[in-house]
């Protein structure tokens, strides 16, 4: 389609690029699907021939983001989530990469599957694709998977999803195996144990609802049994979704170590807390749990402090069926990839984290994590770009969203920014008309 | 005769979801009213008429006697049509919803809805999707108001006042909505209210409720006023949560040698139903000190009190 590809110029934009500190007014070239040149002044020096230009005046231009964990539902879940209806709503929140997770049925767990979805998600999908594979057979726990031929298939990393492995000889053997294949480990840190019965963050305003809780240790306690381990093994590790203080000390304890170690953060537990659980909504119903205050201002300044790596959607499409039930019934999980920029957003115009440093975050960390081309503008790398209006006022109706499901925390919510065009590759895939 | 008696009481809400969001003046406001039909109850005639026409239907998502039949026999001396519907956990594993069931019976137009279901939260839930008035007669371990309201008319009618009183709660705290909700009340009330059971049946962040805890049982019963005694559920009994029932009866139970800490004028409460040897001696539920009957009975007049406030509040009251 050389009509679509047509060069485009993004003309007087304010452009961030967090992956070499650039912070310009200027303007951004794009040719044959990659970045060309961003500087002052391109258009004066002139464009080729049928060049698409497009005002950017008073607009942010960024890479388009890297959205480290969705759970998208294909294969198994179609009715919840595809990776076509994912993808449009990843166009419309500015992310021009989703990572899926792979706790699908089944589950990504041999190199077939890694095949099909990379096919499926090319044939189907409006952004670019790339599965996680699972860390053990079948999600189990017990035994690692093909990590090596995982890995050629095209697997960014490794995680068993959602699932905690408990068995620590499982992941310290996974970590020791994985090293030489550079696979990154993503583990989701919550000891099911501990979290027994708990259905939200253990505490006071659990105890008022009658739910029973679950402690922040559940957490902390899993992510310190990691990282003991990876002293020993030296792989690389990823906690998946960091929630609270504690843990930020221990990942912290890491860093300083010398491991090789890094963390990210659901846009949930950044910007909402246990009290946004209210009067039983179960679209605040996630896992790990939403935490208090405290926690949730801390894991502000571990992302403003660089302690935390990556901001993530934490995207899980629930329906009707799986939400609209009694709190403790209802499935954990929350959409988020259409609305984890702007609401990460709040951050910023709050004056608690620089633009640069959510913008980073978000696209250009987790593409180095996971050895991905995005998250740059620098000329010769791939023309994922998204342009955005960072002021403009909006409440959130979840019925606009593009995603299957509507189960959205911030359903109703005043939102100050906007995602107005985003570029897959040099095209445009979404225009906010 | 079929006057209501206090013209003047309204209480401001459409549902009855729990005794958090009551006022100090709605609560005595009820027991006010529920004053008047324990002495209704009393007397040959009994009937009212003040929710005739009505419907009210008793939906039971978890089974109980008691609670059951004292909102029905309410509901019917009050003149209101009152049918029970108890739902049992294998139709809903058949795959109807409790949102199913709510749409189903709202259809049916009912005026009131008496809810009782496992789940904390599930009968807001269903408010929110009804028409009618909503009563919980309790959710999961989340509150059930009107066995606090019950619980504090016995405690005003034998002791004069509430205020100043120093009100024992026993037992399985974390997963009790009796606690919940007279720990509420009994402090909207200004009672000295304390809570006493093992460490891993007071849910964390219950010192932030505005009561004193103890894991002692005596320090816990020392001068105090009224013991009132939680149900410890089976399913909690063995190994979980407390070693054995009996371990818990020895260092938790109410018996002689333990109220004896108590006041010597001190009552003792117990919701029902009692696992005797458990967490209460037999000597001590049938003893002279016993409130235990005549909170059966108050019950009847409280949820009277209850519906003829909601039904005040109906359309074409």
């Amino acid at each position: 389609m050389p009509a679509d590809r047509r060069p485009i110029l993004l003309t007087n934009a304010r452009i961030v690029d967090p992956s070499r500190d650039l912070d310009i007014v200027g303007d951004l070239l794009m040719t044959d699907g990659q970045v060309r040149d961003v500087k002052r002044g391109i258009r004066a020096g002139g464009v080729p021939e049928g060049t698409e230009v497009i005002d950017c005046t008073g607009k942010l231009v960024a890479p388009g983001l890297v959205d480290m964990r969705a759970f998208i539902g294909e294969p198994g879940a179609e009715y919840r989530e595809t990776f076509a209806s994912a993808s449009h709503a990843a166009a419309a929140g500015g992310v021009t990469t989703i990572v899926c997770q792979p706790d699908t049925h089944p589950p990504i767990d041999d190199p077939a599957t890694v095949d099909f979805v990379l096919r499926r998600a090319r044939d189907t999908a409006i952004v670019r694709v790339h599965p996680m594979a699972a860390l053990t057979k079948g999600l189990k726990g017990e035994e690692m998977t093909e990590i090596g031929l995982l890995k050629a298939a095209g697997a960014v990393a490794f995680t068993d999803g959602a699932k905690s492995v408990t068995n620590a000889k499982v992941m310290r053997r996974a970590l020791t195996y994985g090293r030489d294949f550079d696979a990154l480990v993503v583990h989701h840190t919550e000891d099911p144990d501990l979290c027994s019965d708990g259905v939200m963050n253990e505490g006071e305003y659990a105890a008022r609802l009658g739910l029973l809780g679950i402690p922040s240790i559940a957490e902390t306690i899993m992510l310190e049994r990691d990282i003991r381990l990876v002293e020993i093994a030296r792989g690389r590790y990823h906690a998946a979704s960091l929630t609270c203080a504690e843990s930020l000390e221990v990942l912290s304890r890491g860093k300083q170590a010398g491991l090789d170690v890094s963390a990210s953060a659901s846009i949930n537990h950044l910007t909402l807390n246990e009290l946004d659980v209210g009067s039983y909504r179960t679209f605040c119903k996630v896992a790990p749990p939403l935490r208090p205050e405290s926690d949730r201002a801390a894991l502000v300044a571990a992302l403003r402090d660089g302690l935390i790596d990556v901001v993530m959607s934490d995207h899980n499409p629930q329906d009707v069926e799986t939400k609209r039930l009694p709190f403790a019934e209802a499935t954990p999980g929350a959409v988020g990839i259409e609305t984890m920029l702007v609401a990460g957003l709040r951050l910023v115009h709050a004056g608690d984290v620089p633009l640069a440093t959510l913008l980073r975050a978000m696209s250009t960390r987790p593409a180095e994590l996971l050895g991905l081309p995005g998250g740059t503008l620098k000329p010769g790398s791939p023309a994922d770009v998204i342009v955005v209006d960072l002021d403009s006022p909006w409440v959130l109706d979840r019925e606009i969203l593009k995603s299957k499901c509507k189960n959205s925390p911030f359903d109703e919510a005043r939102l100050q920014g906007r995602v107005v065009r985003t570029i897959v590759g040099g095209r445009t895939v979404y225009e906010l008309i | 005769m079929n006057v209501a008696p206090k013209p003047a009481f309204v209480l401001g809400h459409r549902h009855l979801l729990g005794i958090e969001g009551l006022s100090r003046e709605e609560i005595v406001g009820l027991l006010d009213l529920a004053e008047e039909f324990v002495e209704l109850n009393r007397q040959v005639e009994k009937k009212r008429t003040s929710l005739r026409g009505r419907t009210q239907i008793n939906l039971f998502f978890e089974a109980s006697t008691r609670t059951q039949s004292s909102f029905e026999l309410a509901g019917k001396r009050l003149g209101a049509d009152v049918m029970n519907m108890s739902v049992s956990a294998s139709s809903m594993r058949k795959g109807e919803t409790l949102m199913d069931t709510a749409i189903t019976l709202n259809a049916m137009h009912p005026d009131i809805l008496v809810v009782r279901h496992n789940a904390s939260g599930a009968v807001k839930l269903l408010a929110d999707k009804v028409d009618c008035s909503v009563v919980n007669a309790g959710d999961g371990s989340h509150e059930h108001p009107t066995q606090a309201l019950l619980d504090a008319l016995t405690i005003r009618r034998n002791k004069g006042r509430i205020e100043g009183l120093t009100v024992a709660i026993c037992g399985d705290i974390l997963h009790s909505r009796v606690a919940r909700s007279n720990i509420i009340l009994l402090n909207a009330l200004d009672a000295r209210v304390r809570v006493v059971g093992p460490a891993t049946l007071l849910p964390p962040g219950i010192e932030r409720f505005g009561v004193e805890v103890f894991r002692d049982m005596r320090q816990g019963l020392r001068d105090a006023d009224i013991v009132m005694m939680l149900r410890l559920q089976r399913e909690r009994m063995n190994g979980s949560f407390i070693p054995s029932s009996t371990e818990y009866f020895a260092y938790y139970g109410l018996d002689e040698t333990k109220l004896a800490y108590a006041k010597p004028d001190a009552l003792v409460m117990h919701p029902g139903p009692m696992n005797r040897g458990v967490e209460i001696d037999s000597a001590v539920a049938d003893g002279a000190r016993s409130l235990i009957r005549e909170q059966v009975e108050m019950g009847v007049a409280v949820r009277m009190a209850v519906l003829e406030a909601l039904a005040r509040n109906l359309p074409n009251a």
